[in-house]
């Protein structure tokens, strides 16, 4: 499994209620009924991953975040999880919002935009950059709301989202604490939020 | 097309399968508001029951289908309606799982139905026979599973009006379900499906030979009719492109056309085959009867047109299927559900196949579905805890 989605997973409580939006081939929510007792349900976009998930057994739709979270009811989830899928979404504001309200926590992992290699990039070559985390070039990339670190704090700021724990993944160490936002933002390749609407 | 009747309208009496009479202590409250009964419901089963009762899934039939799910026809010498799906190692497990599959109220293989004896004149029912919704099917089909002692089905599985009777089940019965499979159907039956019955349902009343619904009566069968509501009916089970790609604009038996009104076409002389097969074993009141039951199905009409209100506090376990190239149950009817669904906060997968097989995809081969309810079933039969057949 992806080193971000077992960090993912050690959050998690056991038998929780979870929702997993973008969840691929289901590989985390697979990891959660088997070992946490987890009622997992996941959405998914690629009509191959969802195919293969409920055919593996799990409780899979086909949909995204953008349509598909507003029919679910208030705290139906314990946690809601949207990993890697943020930047990929048409209104993230509102697909964050949507996220705090079925889910009683959030967890929300993205590329970090604000990283010194993406920087260093655009600084050389003055192009788009293209990295191991963001690998399309701009013209085909599904990317259409990078952010950094920074960026992203501020807007759940800005829209009353409480941040409960912070993450920074970098090559060296899967999920640190954030302490300082500007380092974090500065060497991070992905951050990872827990949230809850306050 | 065929001036016999193959089948004597007697040996429907000498079906294989099984025959119970039902609603004898207790009449069936139609949703007309008539109480029904005693009612016969003809019946087969594939597989065994398990002792705790819990390895049973009822396998709901679709408009013109009946209970030969799994075994040649009596009638037609086909396979089984499903032969594809049901049997020892398929997705419906027969060495696993209980199989039962009942021709619906209304029907003209052998459950009661307006070519059936009305006790009561001793004559066919035809139109005197009750007006019966997809409610009406399942309430009859809740008695049978009662009839079986059992108080849990494991699967509640069909397609089409089959889909229909599903979502009608855990809507009437949720306790008595552990997970449902609609394939390629609807929680309300559109205005354009409801024209297309119209259609076919005026071909047979405009058939002299229908008779004002007593042809069985006046020796005939208005099988002119039934074979054109057939064959506009089959139209919209296929899609343009399966269309094209079997037949494309080739001549049947022949170089050029005829400037004439033959089948010159062999896309007409599929259609006329499909007509002229099916008056053989279908009963064209029947087939009045049962399209006026889906024309009424509306579930969230009974819940205050709140569909998701059908589905509050549901425990069972949903599996949606729909086909991409289907344009008689396109792929938003499922999402619908499936999103009222996810207000209950109900368990459901949903998977959209990729087909250019129309409608009749759930009917036909297609590996993804298999693969698709196989692994739905066996996760459902591991959180239902039925051990392994």
């Amino acid at each position: 499994m992806r080193v971000d989605l077992q960090v993912i997973a050690d959050m998690i409580e056991p038998r929780s209620r979870v929702l997993d939006i973008g969840c691929g081939d289901g590989a985390l929510l697979d990891y959660l009924g088997q070992f946490k007792q987890v009622d997992g349900r996941g959405i998914e976009l690629s009509q191959a991953g969802v195919n293969a998930g409920v055919a593996h057994g799990l409780s899979v739709i086909q949909g995204d975040a953008d349509t598909d979270l507003k029919d679910y009811p208030s705290d139906a989830f314990d946690y809601a999880i949207l990993s890697q899928t943020l930047q990929a979404t048409r209104d993230p504001r509102q697909v964050l919002q949507e996220l705090v309200r079925i889910g009683r926590r959030a967890i929300v992992s993205f590329p970090n935009f604000g990283c010194w290699k993406v920087r260093v990039h655009l600084f050389r070559f003055g192009r788009m950059p293209v990295t191991a985390a963001l690998p399309e070039k701009w013209y085909n990339t599904p990317n259409i709301h990078l952010c950094t670190i920074l960026d992203f704090v501020e807007l759940c700021d800005a829209i009353g989202i409480r941040i409960e724990r912070g993450m920074v993944f970098t090559k060296a160490s899967a999920g640190r604490p954030i302490r300082s936002k500007r380092i974090a933002n500065l060497v991070g390749e992905q951050g990872l939020f827990v949230l809850q609407r306050r | 097309m065929s001036a016999v009747l193959k089948m004597p309208d007697a040996a429907r009496g000498n079906l294989p399968g099984h025959r119970v009479l039902l609603g004898t202590e207790r009449k069936l409250l139609l949703d007309c508001g008539v109480g029904f009964g005693p009612y016969t419901l003809a019946y087969q089963t594939y597989g065994a029951l398990n002792a705790q009762r819990s390895n049973a899934i009822l396998v709901c039939h679709a408009l013109t289908g009946d209970q030969f799910v799994a075994e040649e026809h009596p009638v037609t010498g086909k396979a089984g309606w499903w032969a594809t799906m049901v049997g020892p190692g398929l997705p419906l497990d027969t060495d696993r799982y209980f199989i039962i599959c009942a021709n619906v109220l209304g029907g003209c293989m052998g459950s009661s139905g307006p070519m059936e004896i009305n006790p009561a004149t001793g004559k066919p029912y035809g139109l005197g026979f009750p007006v019966i919704t997809i409610g009406d099917i399942v309430r009859s089909q809740k008695m049978l599973i009662d009839h079986l002692g059992i108080d849990k089905l494991f699967c509640v599985i069909g397609g089409s009006m089959g889909g229909m009777q599903v979502l009608q089940w855990v809507s009437s019965f949720p306790d008595n379900v552990f997970c449902a499979v609609p394939i390629a159907s609807s929680a309300r039956h559109s205005a354009q499906n409801i024209a297309f019955h119209e259609v076919g349902r005026q071909a047979i009343v405009a058939d002299p030979d229908w008779c004002g619904g007593n042809y069985l009566e006046e020796g005939k069968r208005p099988h002119r009719g039934l074979a054109v509501a057939r064959m506009a009916a089959h139209i919209t089970y296929l899609s343009e492109p399966a269309l094209h790609r079997k037949f494309g604009r080739a001549l049947q038996d022949r170089a050029k056309v005829t400037y004439g009104f033959d089948a010159d076409f062999q896309v007409e002389s599929y259609l006329r085959y499909q007509g002229s097969t099916f008056v053989d074993r279908f009963d064209a009141n029947s087939y009045l009867y049962i399209t006026r039951a889906m024309d009424y199905f509306d579930l969230a009409a009974e819940h205050g047109g709140v569909l998701s209100r059908a589905f509050t506090g549901t425990k069972v376990r949903f599996c949606l299927v729909s086909f991409t190239s289907d344009w008689l149950f396109p792929t938003p009817e499922s999402r619908a559900i499936v999103h009222a669904l996810n207000a209950a906060m109900a368990n459901v997968s949903f998977v959209e196949i990729q087909t250019d097989k129309g409608h009749d995809a759930f009917l036909l081969d297609e590996p993804e579905l298999d693969k698709v309810l196989k692994g739905f079933l066996e996760g459902c039969a591991e959180h239902a805890g039925l051990k392994r057949g």
